[in-house]
């Protein structure tokens, strides 16, 4: 049962011996990792959507009609994201989910996203933020400690929402906040920026890897966490396809960056959890980076980040793990002496905030 | 088949308690896990003309109404889960029952898009089908709970699942919510109305639901055609009148009351427009039930233009 879903979205052969009750907890399972649309077009390629009960088949169509529209609507908003930064001079450029679906890589098809990630210079974020303001799109309301907090410690401004549309982009200016233990420098992730669609830019393939390792396991949510690492899987198995000195360049690009540990984790539990084929020089290289990590409190840990959060197949202690992780991204994500009065800061205003929004309903209700 | 009410209570009770029961609601299967004893009260009162379906059988949607933790005992509270997640926020666990019936509209809300999704109710007499598509407070509800007491087929009194391409609707049936005053309207209405556990406060002001799987046919599950597309307003001041509605704005209201037309994209447009086409559209200004019923009757008889 562990492997229902993995195993099914790597051989989609063996969905035609499931009963109804296998496809229904398949379909679950899928659902609440939002890999449905994903599972959907797997089955299509390899032609086993049609032979399945029509019960079956009509979730996994409602998630790719979903996924569907999301595609469309991004092409949309990169239409109007790219007129407003042409106006300013400045390249889009697309990270993750976005990237994935313009550059209609495999983990592109069926990829729910929540929001639209950009990648700008530092030195250019203002007359970003500027142009994508004047094209309709707002800061929400942020108190003035978050706002600081965002522009001073973080590796991006605040959210842009559009208002009619319900779009949102977050602009990034690197791919880790500056507070964070790698120093990565963003001038090394333009300079090979390549084009993936009509004026609109990606990472290169290998950066698209490290960024999506890098992210993932700097990420304190897990939800997403199973299909942030097929993202990984797919993008390993398309790319060295396609890319003769793709895994000849992969380990010494992620050495440039500071980024060995991320990709280590990617590659481990890529394999792990997908079987993704590493080839051996890159495994020894790979363990080289691994001395320094906890390995066994961290396979503990994500093995239960990476299992469907579901009756079926929820690890004991899944709770603790999952808060772990959450604890453990914050404390990547900036030193102790930040963190803390950080912390302390947001448990104080939220809870005084708690208080005001409460009164707020109240009020409301009696007038 | 079984019926639920063909179960005892107690096999009931045990089969909600251990996540062994499975209904079906019109094209949907439920699987139904909860322990409060307002659920198998509510369960046992409004659905036990439902088919209940072998947990082994495809299962839609996985639902559960339960405490999230020992802390809830104390606050009073419970939680409405969906795949075993939990979609909403905490609530009153007085209000339990409400937040079910919510949690099962929801899922179809959000989930299938197989079928362009109105926000509307349906009723048919006669095998044809009339939808009141709904802007909320409009008293869609309230017209379909009466027309259920009177004899029509209740078919939903929130979606309309129209298939791709055509101008029938598939039922849906499950209990009428009813809200405030509409309650005590029901009840004057008809004194033989089944009413299932009363919410307390909600957002949305007091709730309860009303059982309007009342013909025999209610649980057939073929498309209906669609024959008229009615928008209610109940209203205590203005003059009660049938008039027609340009086909156009009708078009764009139920779009816009729709819950995927966009999703569904090209489709979705072809799909209105082929009911659209099919269909002729009204406006119902009502103050009175009986009067309105009787316009109803006549509407679909073809008695009115």
């Amino acid at each position: 049962m562990n492997h229902l879903l993995n195993g099914t979205l790597l051989t989609p052969e063996r969905a035609g011996e499931f009963n109804d009750r296998d496809l229904s907890i398949l379909v679950r399972h899928a659902r609440s990792c939002g890999l449905l649309a994903a599972l959907c077009v797997r089955l299509k390629q390899t032609n086993q959507f049609e032979g399945l009960p029509i019960e079956a088949q009509r979730h996994l169509h409602s998630a790719l009609v979903v996924a569907d529209k999301q595609a469309r609507d991004l092409k949309y908003e990169l239409k109007w994201i790219k007129r407003a930064l042409d106006s300013v001079n400045i390249k889009s450029v697309l990270l993750k989910g976005a990237a994935y679906i313009l550059a209609d890589l495999p983990s592109g098809r069926g990829r729910l996203i929540s929001d639209i990630d950009l990648l700008i210079p530092k030195s250019k974020i203002e007359d970003a933020e500027c142009a994508l303001k004047e094209f309709g799109w707002h800061n929400g309301e942020y108190s003035a400690y978050d706002e600081r907090y965002y522009r001073q410690w973080m590796h991006e401004i605040p959210p842009l929402g559009h208002p009619k549309r319900g779009s949102t982009i977050d602009v990034h200016h690197t791919i880790l906040p500056p507070t964070a233990a790698p120093n990565v420098d963003a001038n090394l992730l333009f300079a090979n920026t390549v084009e993936i669609g009509d004026g609109l830019y990606g990472l290169a393939p290998i950066d698209m890897v490290i960024h999506s390792a890098t992210h993932l396991f700097h990420e304190g949510e897990f939800h997403h966490g199973l299909r942030d690492l097929w993202d990984i899987d797919r993008m390993l198995r398309d790319f060295s396809a396609r890319i003769p000195t793709f895994w000849r360049e992969l380990a010494p690009r992620a050495e440039q960056l500071d980024l060995t540990d991320s990709l280590f984790h990617g590659l481990v539990y890529s394999n792990q959890v997908f079987s993704t084929p590493l080839p051996n020089h890159v495994v020894s290289q790979a363990s080289n980076w691994s001395r320094k990590l906890k390995k066994p409190m961290m396979n503990f840990l994500f093995k239960r980040a990476f299992s469907p959060d579901q009756p079926e197949t929820r690890w004991p202690l899944t709770d603790t793990a999952l808060n772990a992780l959450y604890v453990r991204s914050h404390y990547l994500r900036m030193p102790l002496r930040l963190l803390m009065p950080h912390l302390l800061r947001k448990a104080w205003t939220r809870r005084f905030q708690d208080k005001q929004t409460s009164e707020g309903i109240t009020n409301a209700a009696e007038a | 088949m079984i019926k639920l009410n063909q179960l005892s209570g107690l096999e009931r009770r045990r089969r909600l308690c251990n996540n062994k029961l499975a209904l079906r609601v019109g094209p949907f299967v439920y699987q139904v896990h909860s322990s409060l004893l307002e659920l198998d009260d509510g369960l046992g009162t409004l659905y036990g003309d439902f088919e209940v379906v072998d947990c082994d059988s495809f299962v839609d949607f996985t639902v559960s109404v339960k405490r999230a933790n020992p802390l809830s005992y104390l606050k009073g509270t419970a939680d409405f889960y969906f795949d075993h997640q939990r979609p909403f926020t905490t609530f009153n666990i007085k209000n339990a029952y409400a937040f079910f019936e919510w949690g099962l509209n929801w899922c179809i809300s959000v989930y299938p898009n197989e079928y362009l999704t109105l926000h509307a109710g349906v009723v048919a007499k006669e095998g044809r089908a009339t939808i009141f598509p709904g802007v909320p407070g409009a008293g869609k509800s309230t017209l379909c709970a009466a027309l259920g007491l009177a004899g029509w087929r209740v078919l939903s009194d929130e979606h309309a699942l129209i298939p791709p391409k055509t101008s029938t609707v598939v039922p849906v049936p499950r209990p009428v919510s009813l809200k405030n005053e509409s309650l005590e309207v029901i009840r004057r209405f008809s004194s033989g109305a089944v009413i299932g556990p009363p919410s307390g406060d909600t957002h949305k002001g007091r709730v309860a639901h009303l059982k309007s799987d009342l013909t025999a046919d209610a649980h057939e599950r073929n498309p209906l055609p669609v024959h008229s597309m009615v928008f209610p307003q109940y209203s205590p001041t203005d003059e009660q009148h049938l008039s027609r509605r340009s086909q156009t704005q009708s078009f764009v209201m139920a779009a816009f009351h729709s819950f995927n037309y966009s999703e569904l994209g090209m489709e979705g447009f072809l799909t209105m427009r082929t009911l659209i086409d099919a269909v002729r559209c009204y406006d119902l200004v009502y103050r009175d039930l009986d009067w309105a019923i009787d316009t109803m009757e006549k509407l679909n008889v073809g008695m009115l233009r």
